[in-house]
């Protein structure tokens, strides 16, 4: 999933404090699951701005909507009708809900109320950590199913460096070495050849590095 | 192992003499005769000087620019190279620039993650990683190349280092990591400071196992310990350095007064036994802020004077 | 044991105090209210095991959001108790009335009375 973490209120509060009138968005989906910005994050925003307003003695309205998603246009047009009547959106979606909602709503403010972080997974509730920066050309075959460029802080893909300790990444005791990861898995799997091996240089023109990305499926397009 | 390239380094080695190679780290500042003062305390008594590249992530004087330095005081410069700071474009430009000097070491690493440094907000590029740089090098020299498949005019003619840590973790695969620098080009190595003299020559053993120290020159690394303190910050706070305790004993049993002295007796020890090691082919002393000493250690250890050759 | 506590605490019953969420303390200032605590088990005690740890880091929630938009952080609070401690009830009660009484009424409440 997309792991966002919630922005601190006053900046949110910074954002909006000229606002009159404010709908706060939320997602129904990855942000629901990292708990940063479903239904009930909403309503406890929602709530703590409506009190901001009510104790500066400026009567605003502050109005709670949760999508099921905003990165499709099906979700987004279900405020269609009413999208209008606000002078901001707060999307607390992921940066894609956020500015698919600004691209729809061309005229209305939006604003981010979360701090989008990574791909990653729920280790336990309240920690999630990463596990892939979609580098656009997979390499997880090689390496034991363990990914080298989201979970080496060097993104080695010859490594581990001389940095790792006791299965621990050199930046932090609370990090584990990917190589190390990679390392054990190939173990289990019976794959050391796969180690032995050089990784040539990677071709990151896939990654961010070749300007925004798309993929365009004619088969499935109408 | 014959030499393929005008580094005198390389053509030491090759003649089957002890390489000795020393560290040199670029000023916080542009004074240039930081660098040189440097340089004169080596001159004579090493075949090389290596130039950090803004070692810890902290920054330094450019390695190339420090590199041209010493070049100019008649020292043969090893320019290190990081691929935390430059992508595949602007390393392959600096190697060029480093040719252009004749500048004929070079070594490939992926440097420290910035975190340590003074910009721990920076960005990192890591576009390559340490043996892609060696390939990437070697190319261009072997293949006269870019990488990108063009010729290049009067390609570099680079001695191509990297550097190992046999003290990192998982010990088991050290020595298969090396044989992927070799593959990848590698034709000498620095290894981190040994204080851990069993472990390292463990690691010698499984590297000409496999064949490997028929195909690269080791160059076993030496840091002198300055005190007890030093040897127990190496020990608890660098990652991946081994400091064995009864190297921090016999520095805390030393007399306080006494202890640089005792620091340098064990380098010298570490010296003399590596020497007998079968598949070391040099020493790279790193005296870290320490440079004068480095020429009483390359005495004592009987590796002076150090051999000529054409 | 008849004993009395003030009137000015409304009791809502709940079935573990892990049911109770930073929105519903929120929402409780929202309408009016000028202090909120929970009473929990014991800690350790919990017959859910953990729902009372949970409402004390909601509480912690609450406190740092009212904190930040000036409702005061302190007029939510988390105790623990034996359920067959009435005593300890009563003591806790007092404790949140004089805790209120001293802070005064909830600010939002005060400026929505004056604008309306």
């Amino acid at each position: 999933m997309i792991v966002a973490d919630r922005k601190p209120i006053e900046e949110i509060i910074e954002q909006v404090k000229d606002c009159k009138k404010v709908l706060v968005l939320g997602c129904n989906e990855c942000v629901t699951v990292c708990e940063a910005g479903g239904k009930k994050e909403v309503g406890v925003l929602a709530s703590a701005l409506r009190m901001y307003y009510a104790n500066k003695g400026v009567d605003n309205r502050v109005d709670e909507i949760t999508l099921e998603r905003q990165c499709d246009h099906e979700y987004l047009e279900e405020i269609r009708e009413k999208a209008d009547q606000y002078d901001a959106i707060i999307s607390i979606a992921c940066g894609v809900g956020v500015q698919f909602t600004a691209e729809k709503y061309h005229a209305i403010p939006v604003f981010p109320g979360v701090n989008t972080c990574f791909l990653g997974v729920t280790e336990k509730r309240g920690l999630w950590t990463e596990r892939c920066q979609a580098c656009g050309q997979c390499i997880l075959a090689y390496t034991g199913g363990i990914c080298p460029v989201s979970r080496c802080a060097k993104r080695l893909l010859n490594g581990p460096c001389g940095g790792s300790s006791k299965g621990k990444c050199e930046i932090s005791k609370d990090t584990d070495c990917a190589w190390q990861l990679i390392i054990d898995r190939l173990k289990a799997i019976n794959r050391m050849d796969l180690y032995e091996k050089l990784f040539s240089i990677k071709d990151w023109s896939k990654d961010r590095a070749g300007g925004p990305r798309k993929v365009i499926r004619e088969d499935v397009m109408i | 192992m014959n030499a393929k390239t005008p580094s005198k380094l390389e053509k030491i080695m090759a003649a089957g003499h002890f390489g000795v190679t020393s560290e040199c780290g670029p000023p916080r500042g542009s004074d240039p005769d930081v660098i040189r003062k440097k340089g004169e305390l080596l001159k004579g008594y090493v075949d090389a000087v290596n130039v950090t590249d803004n070692q810890t992530s902290v920054v330094r004087t450019s390695s190339l620019a420090a590199c041209i330095h010493l070049k100019l005081i008649g020292l043969e410069p090893v320019l290190q190279m990081v691929t935390r700071d430059r992508n595949r474009i602007a390393l392959q430009s600096d190697i060029l620039g480093a040719a252009s000097f004749d500048i004929h070491n070079m070594l490939c690493l992926s440097g420290d993650h910035q975190s340590f440094g003074d910009n721990p907000q920076g960005q990192n590029v890591h576009d390559l990683d340490s043996m892609q740089l060696i390939q990437t090098v070697r190319k261009m020299r072997d293949e006269g190349k870019f990488l990108g498949g063009d010729e290049i005019k009067r390609p570099p003619k680079m001695f191509v280092g990297a550097a190992e840590n046999p003290f990192a973790d998982p010990f088991e695969i050290r020595a298969i990591r090396l044989g992927k620098k070799v593959e990848a080009g590698a034709e000498f190595i620095q290894t981190q400071c040994i204080y851990n003299l069993d472990k390292f020559e463990e690691w010698v053993r499984q590297a000409r196992d496999r064949g490997l120290t028929e195909k690269v020159f080791i160059m076993a690394g030496i840091t002198p310990l300055k005190s007890v303190g030093m040897a127990k910050y190496m020990k608890n706070r660098v990652p991946g350095m081994d400091v064995p305790d009864d190297v921090v004993k016999r520095m805390a049993d030393t007399p306080k007064e006494k202890q640089a002295e005792e620091g340098v007796k064990i380098c010298i020890e570490t010296i003399q036994r590596l020497k007998e090691c079968k598949g070391v082919s040099g020493f790279h002393i790193m005296a870290i802020e320490w440079e004068e000493k480095v020429p009483d250690i390359v005495k004592e250890a009987g590796l002076y004077p150090r051999p000529q050759v054409d | 044991m008849r004993l009395n506590y003030p009137a000015s605490v409304k009791i809502i019953r709940v079935p573990c105090t892990g049911k109770v969420d930073v929105i519903h303390m929120l929402r409780a200032f929202e309408k009016g209210a000028d202090g909120v605590y929970i009473v929990g088990c014991k800690e350790g005690e919990c017959h859910y095991k953990k729902g009372n740890y949970r409402a004390r880091k909601r509480v912690e929630q609450a406190q740092k959001i009212l904190n930040t938009i000036g409702v005061g952080g302190d007029r939510v609070q988390m105790y623990n108790l034996s359920s067959s401690d009435a005593p300890l009830f009563v003591k806790y009660a007092n404790e949140m009335n004089e805790r209120i009484m001293g802070l005064g009424p909830n600010p939002v409440k005060l400026k929505k009375k004056k604008a309306a």
